[in-house]
């Protein structure tokens, strides 16, 4: 099983979630934005400011060359991660529905985060139970998540809400924080599991989320 | 024809210089002085007395006068640290004075070869009931966030303090620390003639011209028309920059670097050229404008940010090239090293300027100015604190304490700081310390910054030791030993001779406590001018700390843990609410005799607290600073919402015991069966320690004497703590 952590100019949270795999004794490696070759099972969008998220966060990234195969990654059902920025490229690559605006009171919010586990049917979430509260971090300006009326009955209908806030803090819709897409491979979220790994930072209930993706793939 | 009034020089400079360069100097050559002659890149007025500070220890790498200074951190690993100060362009942009300050000192620690992996500030605004100073607040936050958040640097603490002696002249002061292995450390120095002079990073452009000079002079009304001084931060950019030149550094390519601050080209290529004791020539032709139509004395001095100088080894521009590609960065050669100790302009083939490095870097003349102690320091020193009332109501005054704008939770202010990136960070924002993971060791690193400007006023000698002692009990709080300073000395117009004593007083303080802590000075800034029309700041040395801590796992947190601790007053209350928070808050006084300093004894109180961090005896530790006692040990029950039963008995008054800042203070909680380990490990230190009562669940209840003087929930004041400082901006 191997995994990629997609480095664009202006990731910054790219080494944090290739140690935390790396810890978990993961084949892992860092892909560049211009050229790298998907050739992993996981691929992870991490977090961070790609290209400057001028324009409109993610805006710019969902045109770079590494993606080019995304698609066709994705069909193939290999595991697609974004986290926080990650999660912003894959709403404007369309992998993922809605969009991310900016938070409800328009100030980058870091903080610890209470999540609920709505759906723990995913490779990634296979390890929780349902209903378990979990804290991972966030840290955005822009993580209120948006659907419109129709796009929110589906995700519900299919179960593809994965992640609810406890306590929304940015806004978001049906206090929605993560989401994955009808196939089950693609998923997205604002908070931070990479920082969710280690007792002596606070926390370490990320890592049953990682340690899902990795059995999931290992078979 | 340029003046030298045009670019901010006095006759006498300018005869200096007709004198030494045996002509009068060219528009060029002139501005090229104006800015490096500028109180800000020459500290003429302040280079003779930092002179005193001490500077080495065992650890010290590097000292100041360069980039950053450098401390040994063992196993092959060294730290590199800075602050600097923004305080001029933040008065008037806040948003991107702040923002590129954050950019400036981060490139201050990449240039030496480090990874910046922490960021701490120390922001001062006026009363917050100025729609001003909340206009100031919410720009200086968010251009912090926003350039840190972007770049991937964790900001991980600081202090944001308001005191109406910063209405017209808030202070932005950013700090950042850089790890690096000990054969990285780099310098900024030109040598190797023939080498290459690279120009690397953001195009140059027309913002940002005279920022030096301008930060240089009294804010005035007429202050606000240079705000295109004020230069424009990307830290996109920054971020492209700082990974090009680690990876550029990385591969050997580097023979010497140094980022282009304040007086841009100038002060890099003069700079460089004096510490290599070479020369330097450049072509302004090469330089990569985003303006058309630019001079060479615009290119010369325009502050346009993110951008290096790179002395690179002969042969290696193409590898410098393919990694600044890669990047997607602009690169050029403008120039090459000389022997012949000038700084050499062209345009083209033309020689548009030329002056000796040395005199342009080293030369303005040093000034030991006249000083005269203040007027109103024996008034304000003498007033009798014996005369304050006491308070009706305890308990309505310490509520009031705890919602006032310096003591609530400054949560509004780190939550917009992404405070966690890089995964670690262990003690966050909102301690006494934070406490940062050193990649691929057990260690970690305390940061801290500190100043009390109360105290710096009414004495600044003792005001500036009680700034490092404070600081020095905020690192070893966590458990980790303060092991050097980097200082941001932050004044009024130094010509004026009383304020030259508030800064020389400060100095000796500084050096005084930080001898006997081993806390060499290694790196800092000094920012003069802090002066409207209508007032001028308080003195305000702000001290940044580090301490290093062997194991991190060990490190110890302010909050009470558990019901039935024992908690421990260490140190000796006494009568002294001069100065203090309560004086100000309560009474509006700013006045009285500041707590006394005693070094020596606080370093025996610094061993102790150490000593049994290190034996893992303590659950909590917290230092006692502004609010005193009460303030304090409020401060360890909400994030847990563990209260306290107290019985203490004192010979002073209520008032006096709960407010008084003593300073050699901490309240620690421990195990019950580890309390006669801990006092004795005090006692052989020869410090004061007491068991004064147990945590407890939800309320703090304190006996004085056998009366009952205080019964509150945490849960209530804790209310009040929080909503403090968001009250005024939500």
């Amino acid at each position: 099983m191997k995994a990629g952590v997609v480095v664009f100019p202006g990731s910054n949270c790219d080494k944090d979630v290739f140690d935390v795999l790396k810890a978990l004794d993961v084949d892992v490696k860092y892909i560049w934005h211009d050229g790298g070759k998907i050739d992993v099972d996981l691929l992870v969008l991490p977090g961070g400011f790609s290209y400057g998220d001028y324009l409109r966060c993610g805006a710019i990234a969902r045109f770079a060359k590494v993606l080019e195969g995304i698609y066709e990654f994705s069909e193939r059902g290999n595991l697609i991660l974004g986290i926080c920025n990650g999660f912003q490229i894959l709403t404007e690559l369309k992998l993922l529905p809605g969009a991310l605006l900016r938070n409800k009171n328009l100030k980058f919010i870091c903080s610890d985060c209470q999540l609920i586990v709505e759906n723990n049917n995913t490779p990634f979430t296979r390890f929780y139970e349902k209903g378990e509260v979990v804290n991972f971090p966030i840290a955005h300006g822009e993580g209120n998540y948006f659907i419109d009326d129709e796009g929110l009955k589906r995700l519900k209908e299919k179960g593809q809400i994965v992640f609810k806030y406890k306590n929304n803090p940015n806004g978001s819709i049906e206090d929605i924080a993560g989401i994955i897409n009808e196939g089950g491979n693609v998923l997205g979220l604002m908070p931070h599991p990479e920082r969710s790994s280690s007792k002596l930072l606070g926390c370490d209930d990320g890592l049953k989320f990682f340690k899902g993706a990795i059995e999931f793939l290992k078979g | 024809m340029l003046t030298y009034k045009d670019v901010g020089l006095n006759k006498e400079e300018y005869d200096l210089i007709v004198e030494r360069l045996g002509r009068i100097p060219n528009d060029l050559e002139l501005s090229m002085f104006g800015v490096m002659w500028s109180e800000h890149c020459s500290y003429k007025n302040s280079k003779a007395l930092l002179k005193l500070f001490n500077t080495k220890s065992e650890r010290v790498l590097q000292g100041p006068g360069e980039n950053a200074g450098v401390v040994d951190i063992g196993d092959g690993l060294a730290i590199a640290m800075k602050i600097e100060s923004h305080n001029h362009p933040s008065a008037f942009e806040p948003y991107q004075g702040a923002a590129t300050g954050v950019g400036g000192i981060l490139r201050d620690v990449f240039t030496m070869g480090a990874r910046p992996i922490a960021n701490l500030n120390s922001i001062r605004f006026g009363r917050l009931e100025l729609e001003k100073t909340k206009h100031l607040l919410k720009g200086v936050v968010k251009g912090i966030g926003d350039y840190g958040n972007s770049v991937g640097i964790p900001t991980v603490g600081g202090e944001t303090v308001f005191n109406e002696c910063y209405n017209d002249n808030p202070l932005v002061n950013a700090m950042s620390v850089g790890l690096l292995k000990r054969e990285d450390l780099k310098k900024a120095a030109a040598k190797g003639v023939g080498n290459p002079v690279m120009l690397v990073g953001h195009t140059t452009g027309r913002d940002g011209m005279g920022g030096a000079s301008f930060a240089s002079c009294d804010l005035t009304k007429e202050s606000e028309e240079k705000r295109s001084a004020v230069q424009v931060g990307d830290p996109f950019m920054e971020k492209l920059l700082l990974e090009a030149c680690l990876e550029l550094i990385k591969e050997g390519c580097v023979v010497g670097i140094q980022d282009l601050g304040a007086a841009g080209l100038t002060s890099a290529s003069c700079e460089t050229a004096f510490r290599g004791g070479s020369g330097i020539k450049i072509d302004v032709t090469k330089v990569i404008t985003r303006e058309k139509g630019m001079n060479p004395i615009e290119i010369m001095i325009s502050e346009s940010q993110e951008r290096m100088l790179v002395i690179v080894e002969k042969g290696k521009e193409d590898r410098v090239f393919e990694i600044f590609n890669k990047w997607g960065l602009h690169a050029s050669v403008i120039g090459e090293v000389t022997d012949d100790g000038f700084v050499s302009v062209y345009e083209g083939e033309r020689l548009v300027g030329q002056v000796p490095a040395k005199l342009l870097a080293d030369g303005a003349p040093i000034n030991l100015r006249p000083f005269k102690r203040p007027k109103y320091m024996d008034e304000l020193m003498n007033f009798d604190t014996s005369k304050v009332e006491k308070p009706k109501d305890l308990k309505e005054t310490i509520l009031k304490l705890l919602k006032s704008p310096n003591i609530a939770s400054k949560k509004w202010v780190y939550s917009q700081y992404d405070h966690q990136v890089r995964n670690s960070t262990v003690i966050k924002p909102g301690g006494d310390a934070a406490l940062v993971l050193v990649d691929g060791t057990d260690k970690g690193i305390a940061l801290t910054v500190d100043c009390n400007e109360r105290y710096c006023y009414l004495n600044p000698y003792e005001g500036a030791k009680i700034a490092v002692l404070e600081a020095a009990r905020n690192i070893a709080a966590t458990g980790a030993r303060p092991i050097a300073i980097t200082d941001c000395l932050n004044f009024a117009n130094p010509e004026k001779e009383e304020i030259y004593y508030q800064f020389r007083n400060s100095i000796l303080g500084i050096t005084e406590a930080s001898r006997i802590l081993n806390t060499p000075v290694i790196s800092g800034n000094v920012s003069f001018y802090n002066q409207s029309e209508k007032m001028a700041i308080h003195p305000t040395p702000v001290i940044g700390m580090l301490g290093l801590l062997e194991d991190a796992k060990k490190h110890t947190t302010i909050d009470f843990k558990d019901e039935g601790d024992v908690i421990i007053l260490v140190g000796e209350t006494r009568d002294e609410i001069g100065g203090s928070e309560y004086l100000k808050v309560i009474f509006g006084i700013e006045a009285g005799r500041v707590p006394e300093a005693q070094v020596e004894i606080e370093k025996n109180t610094i061993e102790a607290v150490l000593k049994c961090i290190d034996e893992n005896l303590l659950k909590s530790c917290h230092d006692i600073s502004n609010g005193g006692f009460i303030v304090t040990l409020l401060e360890c029950c909400f994030k847990n919402e563990m209260g306290a039963k107290l019985s203490i008995n004192t010979d002073l008054r209520e008032d006096r015991f709960l407010f008084s800042e003593s300073q050699g203070r901490f309240i620690l909680s421990c195990r019950k069966d580890a309390a006669d380990k801990v006092i004795l490990n005090f006692k052989r230190y020869g410090v004061m320690a007491e068991v004064i009562g147990e945590t407890q669940r939800d309320k703090v209840e304190i006996e004085l004497n056998g009366n009952k003087v205080l019964d509150i929930e945490v849960k209530e004041a804790k209310k009040e703590w929080e909503g403090g400082l968001v009250c005024f901006m939500e």
